[in-house]
């Protein structure tokens, strides 16, 4: 456990390019795993990676932002933004979950949906948006887990599920801290500054209630001891399927929809 | 007598929000468009529309309300909701202060119940003087409210849009109105009602990416930026210049985005058609 750490030191470590991606998650922890491609309307895109494994001898679907860990990997994916076609692929893949009754599992780790001209003449901001509508009825159990970074619209169009849980060096905020201080006060290298603000580590959130569960990384960082971490979040996911094993599609969908309506509620 | 005053202020606050838009309180009105001056009360008659060139001036959500409801129709829901600070983010609760007093207005969207062409609606107003029409807890949460009022009451609902995107000092409860909104369509939508959405000056970023691109039928104002990611931010990252005419309306209606690009001054006539269309079993 890192108890001690400010916000900016932890933002560090969720940015870490040793920090285990989502080929390691899935290597480690989801076998006979088989990707699928395609957004079935005529695009494919390497920032979201997923198709259909094992978990714990359970067929699953798993979706994943994809950061790589080389340059190649990472000009191929846009370094973990996903463009339009991403978000239409894991929404055609979790539609297919759901006539397969699979759970849905969802690893987050993205800058941000990528901003290009290509993306916003396919509509960025329709593909997320109907990412969310489409997310809040699905019938089998979501659960999403923020590994590394989880900003803007681009995390949440994976995000809405029954759990959300977070690994403790993980940050998910609106947008990454330089935006929030260059949008804010016209000046990006206030951003150590922003990070104190903006209430993005997994405790201050799990305060919040925005996650649930906060998943502990060993000692210095998942990168140190990634076997560590792997038994952890194999260990949290497991526990969260079993929770809702043989829950009823409606009720899982008022279960999701209850947690996202609660929130900024409370105001006057 | 205390009581007397702020009722007195209240309503004071409320004239000023009806008559306020963006024109600068003198005799003509120059469009930042054409460049052309206009006789200030010209334009303001025409809904802010430049009567040379027919530029789209942005336009106080009352004010957008009094050209589209019926006269006397117009009820507001949860008119008194104002702005929540769940952060104490260091100086929001000031400048909120300054901006209700400056527009008269409480928060960035207004929503009501009225009737258009004698059809009664549901209907939520954006006001991008407050605060860029940004998405807070209390912009979600009365968006929010104004679906499910819709669907209990089994009402079509329309959404104009006006927003710079989340509010930056309300951070990741911003955000998880996106989901919210989304997610109350998705209910609203399933009982077969109509939800038309309308783009205007400027719709970017959580709320394109919410409820504004949601719409059974998405209707866009002229020459509106409509978009996820800003202009500003794509030249940043891609390192070139955008074209011209890149994120408007009609860039949107070419992309598939949009079903049609309505002016301001055929904005109440084409909502009373398409809420006639949308009548169950199409009778009148």
């Amino acid at each position: 456990m890192n108890g001690k750490m400010s916000p900016a030191e932890r933002l560090v470590l969720a940015r870490h390019p040793q920090r285990p991606n989502i080929d390691d998650y899935i290597s480690r922890l989801f076998p006979h795993f088989f990707p699928m491609r395609g957004d079935r309307l005529g695009g494919e895109d390497a920032a979201v990676l997923g198709g259909v494994a094992l978990f714990r001898r359970q067929p699953v679907t798993v979706i994943g932002t994809r950061k790589g860990k080389g340059l190649e990997e990472n000009l191929s994916g846009h370094f973990g933004m996903p463009s339009p076609e991403g978000y239409r692929k894991a929404l055609r893949l979790m539609k297919q979950a759901e006539k397969f009754r699979r759970p849905i599992l969802t690893f987050i780790d993205t800058p941000g949906a990528y901003p290009g001209i290509q993306a916003e003449e396919h509509g960025q901001g329709e593909a997320i948006a109907r990412n969310l509508y489409e997310m809040s009825r699905l019938t089998v159990p979501i659960i999403a887990v923020i590994t590394g970074e989880g900003n803007s619209g681009g995390a949440l169009a994976l995000g809405v599920a029954n759990r959300v849980l977070m690994l403790e060096n993980a940050v998910y905020a609106i947008l990454s801290p330089e935006g929030f201080a260059s949008i804010l006060w016209k000046d990006a290298s206030r951003h150590a500054q922003a990070c104190g603000l903006m209430k993005m580590t997994a405790g201050e959130l799990k305060e919040l209630g925005v996650i649930d569960e906060v998943i502990p990384e060993p000692e210095g960082g998942a990168h140190l001891a990634p076997e560590i971490l792997f038994r952890e979040v194999e260990a949290s996911l497991a526990r969260q399927l079993d929770h809702f094993a043989g829950w009823r599609g409606t009720a899982l969908t008022e279960d999701r929809y209850r947690k996202f309506r609660s929130m900024g509620r409370n105001v006057k | 007598m205390n009581h007397i005053f702020q009722k007195r202020r209240a309503r004071l606050l409320a004239m000023k929000a009806l008559r306020g838009n963006y024109l600068a309180p003198d005799q003509r009105a120059v469009c930042p468009e054409c460049g052309k001056e206009s006789p200030r009360k010209e334009v303001s008659h025409r809904g802010c529309v430049c009567p040379q060139c027919g530029y789209h001036w942005p336009i106080g959500a009352y004010h957008r309300l009094s050209m589209l409801l019926d006269s006397g129709s117009f009820r507001e829901l949860n008119g008194k909701m104002t702005v929540s600070d769940p952060f104490a983010f260091p100086g929001y609760g000031a400048k909120a202060d300054a901006v209700r007093r400056k527009t008269g207005l409480l928060e960035a969207v207004v929503t009501a119940v009225g009737t258009i062409h004698g059809k009664k609606c549901v209907i939520g107003v954006l006001d991008s003087r407050f605060f860029m029409g940004s998405m807070s807890s209390v912009v979600g949460e009365k968006i929010t409210l104004a679906i499910e009022y819709a669907r209990k009451n089994r009402l079509p609902l329309l959404l104009f849009s006006a927003s710079g995107g989340a509010r930056m000092q309300e951070g990741i409860l911003s955000l998880m109105q996106m989901a919210k909104t989304s997610g109350a369509l998705a209910r609203f939508s399933e009982r077969g009602l109509l939800y038309i959405s309308v783009l205007t000056n400027p719709t970017t970023g959580g709320v394109t990416a919410s409820f504004a691109s949601l719409g059974d039928v998405i209707l866009a104002e002229p020459g509106a930026l409509i978009g996820f990611a800003g202009p500003r931010v794509i030249e940043q990252t891609i390192g070139e210049t955008l074209p011209k005419g890149f994120q408007c309306s009609e860039f949107l209606m070419e992309h598939g985005f949009v079903d049609a690009v309505v002016s301001r001054e055929r904005m109440r006539d084409t909502l009373g058609e398409l809420l006639l269309l949308h009548e169950r079993g199409g009778r009148t």
